[in-house]
C-alpha cells in the first residue's frame, strides 16, 4: 500500500517525516492535538458496524458505558444481552449466539476478558471457529489509579498463542472505529486492545487501515534507518515524538505502528528492518509474549538483527496517574529515546 | 401426555441396545476412553435421536433442526454411536474412535466432524453455549420453530460457569431451551456427593428459577412425557434431571465410578457384550 520511502514527504513547518501517504493528524506534534479514549472508538464502530449488519449482537459484563457499548446499547437494545459481572458466561454465550449465525462483540476489561475467560474462549470459540470479536478494554498500565489488579499486561500474549485468533491493537481512536467495523466482517475469532485514557488521536478519517497490515508512520529525512521502532496501541505516539527528538541528532528512525499483532505484516517489517542497524519494540505489555516477542520470533527466524523489548520487565503495575506510570516504566518519549541510544551503542 | 405404543418402547430400547454395543466396541478397539457415562445416557440418546428430536441425518445444516449441545464431551462415544446408528455417518466408522486421523476426535471436535452443534470436553461451558443459542432464536423471533438442548452431567455442576448460565438463562425467559443433566451421582474421584455434594440438587434450580422435571432417564415413557413438559412452558428454561444409572446396561459395571474414566479390556468387553447381545438374560444369546 505504502510501499516505499518515495511516498514519504516533508509536512509542512515541520522538520520530521511523517508519512504522506498514511495521511496522519496534522495537529500530531501540537500541544492541543486532540485527545479521545481509543475505546470510544470502538464505541462508535461497533454502532456503525451494528448498523451495517444485522447479524451484529453485543454482549457486555456489567461494563456497558465504560467499555463504549452503550452506543450500541441505545441504538439496538433489543441485540444488546447484559451478562451480569459473568465474564466465563460472557465468551460461551457468545460462542453459542455465533454457532446461529449471529456476529457477537463481548466487552469487559482486558483483565477480566481475555484474563479470567481463556479456556473458554480457546475452545468454545477459537477450536470452534467461532466469529466472535472479543474487545478487552483498559488493557495497560495506562488505566491508571485502579492498581496493578486492573491493568492488563499479559492479554497479547494470552489471545496470540490461540491458533486462529486474530490479534488487533489500534493506536487511537479512529483506528479502533476502523478496527472495529473491519472485524465485524470477517469470520476470525478476534481479539480487539482497547485502553482507558484519553490519548493522541495520531491517524486521520483518510488513513489507511486494514487488519493484517503494519502502517510506517516516520522515516528519516536522509532515509538511512539506524534503528527501526515497532510499536503498538497509544505509545505510537510517544514513539513518534522521540523519533523527531532524535532526527535532530541525525538518529535515522522509522516508526511502524503495528496495529495487527496477529497475523503479523512480515513483508513490512521485513521492508524495514533491511538497512537498520538494530530493532526497539515498545508496548504496554510484558516484554514476555507481546508483540516485541511476536516481532523477535519472526525476526529471528527470517532477519537476525539485535532486537531491544522496551514494556514490562516481569513485573506487575501500580495506582498512579497514566502519565506517571508512563515514565515510570520508561514508556515516555524520554523513555524511548535513552532506550534507542543505548541500543544504537551496543549495536555499534 | 400422549402414550409411546408398545412397538415404540420396543424400537427405542432396540436402538438404545445397539447404541450400547457400538460404545463397548468402540472403546475396545479405541483401548482408552470413557464407558460409565455413555452406557448411562444411551436410553436419553436413543429417545432424542428415533423420536423426540426434529433433524436430518441426511441433512445435517437443515436450518431448523433442534439443536443438541454435548456439554460433557467425554462421553461423546454415545453421542458418534447415536448418531452414527442414526444414519449421520456409517457405523463401521466408529471403530477409528480416537485414532490417528479420525473425525471421531477422542473430545468432539466440530472442525474435524462439523455435523456437531460444537466441541467440548473442558467441562462447563456447554449450557453458556446453549443458553446462546437459545437467546439468538429469540432475537430471531425463532423460538417456537426449534429447541435447543443441552445435556450435561452432575460432575460439571461444580464448575462455576455452569451457575452463570443457569442465572442468564433464567433472566432471559428462554422457553426454547431444556437442560438434561446425567444424575449419575459420580465424577472421576468418587461419588459426586462425598467430592462436592449437589443436594438438594433440584432445589437449586428451582432457586435458581428453571423448571424443573425429575425422571428416569432409563424410562423412555418419562423421558419423553418430560421433554413435552419442558416444551410447554413457556415462562422459563426447563432442566430434566435424569437419574441414570452409570454403566447401565453392563451389571458388573453399572454404579461404580472406577468404570467413569476408562475402556474395557478384552475380557471386560466380552462381559459387556454378552449381557447386552442378551439384553441381561432376557433373550438367549446367538453369537456364541
Amino acid at each position: 500500500m505504502h510501499s516505499a520511502l518515495l511516498e514519504v514527504r516533508l509536512l509542512a513547518n515541520t522538520n520530521n517525516m511523517l508519512s504522506v501517504s498514511q495521511k496522519l493528524s496534522p495537529k500530531l506534534f501540537d500541544h492541543d492535538v486532540e485527545m479521545v479514549p481509543i475505546r470510544k472508538g470502538f464505541g462508535e464502530g461497533l454502532l456503525e458496524a451494528a448498523n451495517l449488519d444485522p447479524r451484529v449482537v453485543g454482549l457486555c459484563a456489567d461494563l456497558t458505558e465504560s467499555t463504549q457499548m452503550h452506543f450500541f446499547k441505545n441504538a439496538f437494545p433489543k441485540r444488546f444481552i447484559e451478562m451480569g459481572v459473568a465474564e466465563q458466561n460472557l465468551v460461551t454465550v457468545a460462542s453459542g449466539m455465533a454457532a446461529m449465525g449471529k456476529i457477537p462483540f463481548v466487552t469487559s476489561y482486558a483483565m477480566f476478558s481475555p484474563g479470567r475467560n481463556w479456556e473458554q474462549i480457546r475452545t468454545t470459540i477459537a477450536y470452534n471457529d467461532r466469529p466472535v470479536k472479543i474487545i478487552g478494554s483498559h488493557a495497560g498500565i495506562s488505566v491508571g489509579p485502579d492498581g496493578g489488579t486492573h491493568q492488563a499486561l499479559e492479554d497479547i500474549a494470552l489471545m496470540r498463542v490461540i491458533p486462529r485468533m486474530v490479534v488487533i491493537s489500534p493506536c487511537d481512536a479512529i483506528e479502533a472505529r476502523k478496527a472495529t467495523i473491519a472485524a465485524a466482517k470477517t469470520t476470525d475469532p478476534t481479539y480487539i486492545r482497547l485502553a482507558r485514557e484519553k490519548t493522541p488521536i495520531i491517524t486521520s478519517e483518510e488513513s489507511s487501515f486494514e487488519i493484517g497490515k503494519a502502517n510506517v508512520l516516520f522515516q528519516p529525512v536522509t532515509g538511512v534507518v539506524d534503528i527501526a521502532i515497532f510499536v503498538t496501541g497509544a505509545l505510537v505516539h510517544n514513539a513518534i515524538l522521540a523519533a523527531r527528538i532524535l532526527e535532530k541528532d541525525k538518529i535515522g528512525i522509522t516508526v511502524v505502528n503495528i496495529s495487527t499483532i496477529k497475523p503479523l505484516d512480515e513483508s513490512t517489517i521485513l521492508r524495514v528492518v533491511r538497512g537498520a542497524k538494530a530493532v526497539l519494540t515498545v508496548e504496554e505489555h510484558q516484554i514476555a509474549g507481546g508483540m516485541g516477542s511476536a516481532v523477535a520470533e519472526f525476526l529471528g527466524a527470517n532477519f537476525p538483527i539485535r532486537i531491544e523489548r522496551l514494556g514490562i520487565r516481569d513485573e506487575f503495575g501500580q495506582s498512579g496517574t497514566p502519565v506517571e506510570l508512563i515514565k515510570y516504566f520508561s514508556l515516555d518519549e524520554v523513555g524511548i529515546v535513552n532506550a534507542t541510544r543505548a541500543l544504537i551503542k551496543k549495536s555499534a | 401426555m400422549s402414550l409411546l405404543t408398545e412397538k415404540e418402547s420396543v424400537f427405542l430400547a432396540e436402538k438404545a441396545n445397539a447404541i450400547r454395543v457400538s460404545i463397548i466396541e468402540m472403546l475396545l478397539e479405541a483401548g482408552s476412553g470413557h464407558t460409565a457415562g455413555p452406557l448411562g445416557m444411551s436410553d436419553i440418546f436413543a429417545a432424542l435421536y428415533f423420536k423426540i428430536l426434529r433433524h436430518n441425518p441426511k441433512n445435517p445444516t437443515w436450518e431448523d433442526r433442534d439443536r443438541v449441545v454435548l456439554s460433557n464431551g467425554h462421553i461423546c462415544p454415545v453421542l458418534y454411536s447415536t448418531m452414527a446408528h442414526a444414519g449421520y455417518f456409517p457405523v463401521e466408522e466408529l471403530k477409528t474412535l480416537r485414532k490417528f486421523g479420525s473425525r471421531l476426535q477422542g473430545h468432539p471436535h466440530r472442525e474435524w466432524l462439523p455435523m456437531l452443534e460444537t466441541s467440548s470436553g473442558p467441562l462447563g461451558s456447554g449450557l453458556s453455549q446453549a443458553v446462546g443459542m437459545a437467546l439468538a432464536d429469540r432475537i430471531d423471533s425463532k423460538q417456537n420453530e426449534r429447541t435447543v438442548f443441552c445435556l450435561m452431567s452432575d460432575g460439571e455442576m461444580d464448575e462455576g460457569n455452569t451457575w452463570e448460565a443457569m442465572m442468564l438463562g433464567a433472566k432471559e425467559k428462554l422457553h426454547n431451551l431444556i437442560a438434561i443433566v446425567d444424575r449419575n451421582n459420580i465424577q472421576i474421584d468418587g461419588f459426586t456427593e462425598d467430592i462436592m455434594p449437589l443436594e438438594p440438587f433440584a432445589d437449586k434450580w428451582m432457586a435458581f428459577n428453571w423448571h424443573v422435571i425429575e425422571i428416569d432417564g432409563h424410562d423412555f415413557q418419562e423421558i419423553f412425557d418430560a421433554v413435552e413438559k419442558a416444551k410447554s412452558q413457556k415462562e422459563k428454561p426447563s432442566v430434566i434431571i435424569a437419574r441414570t444409572i452409570p454403566g447401565k446396561g453392563v451389571p458388573e459395571f453399572e454404579g461404580k465410578y472406577e468404570w467413569h474414566g476408562k475402556s474395557p479390556n478384552k475380557e471386560e468387553a466380552k462381559i459387556a457384550l454378552d449381557a447386552l447381545r442378551t439384553f441381561g438374560g432376557k433373550v438367549v444369546s446367538e453369537h456364541e
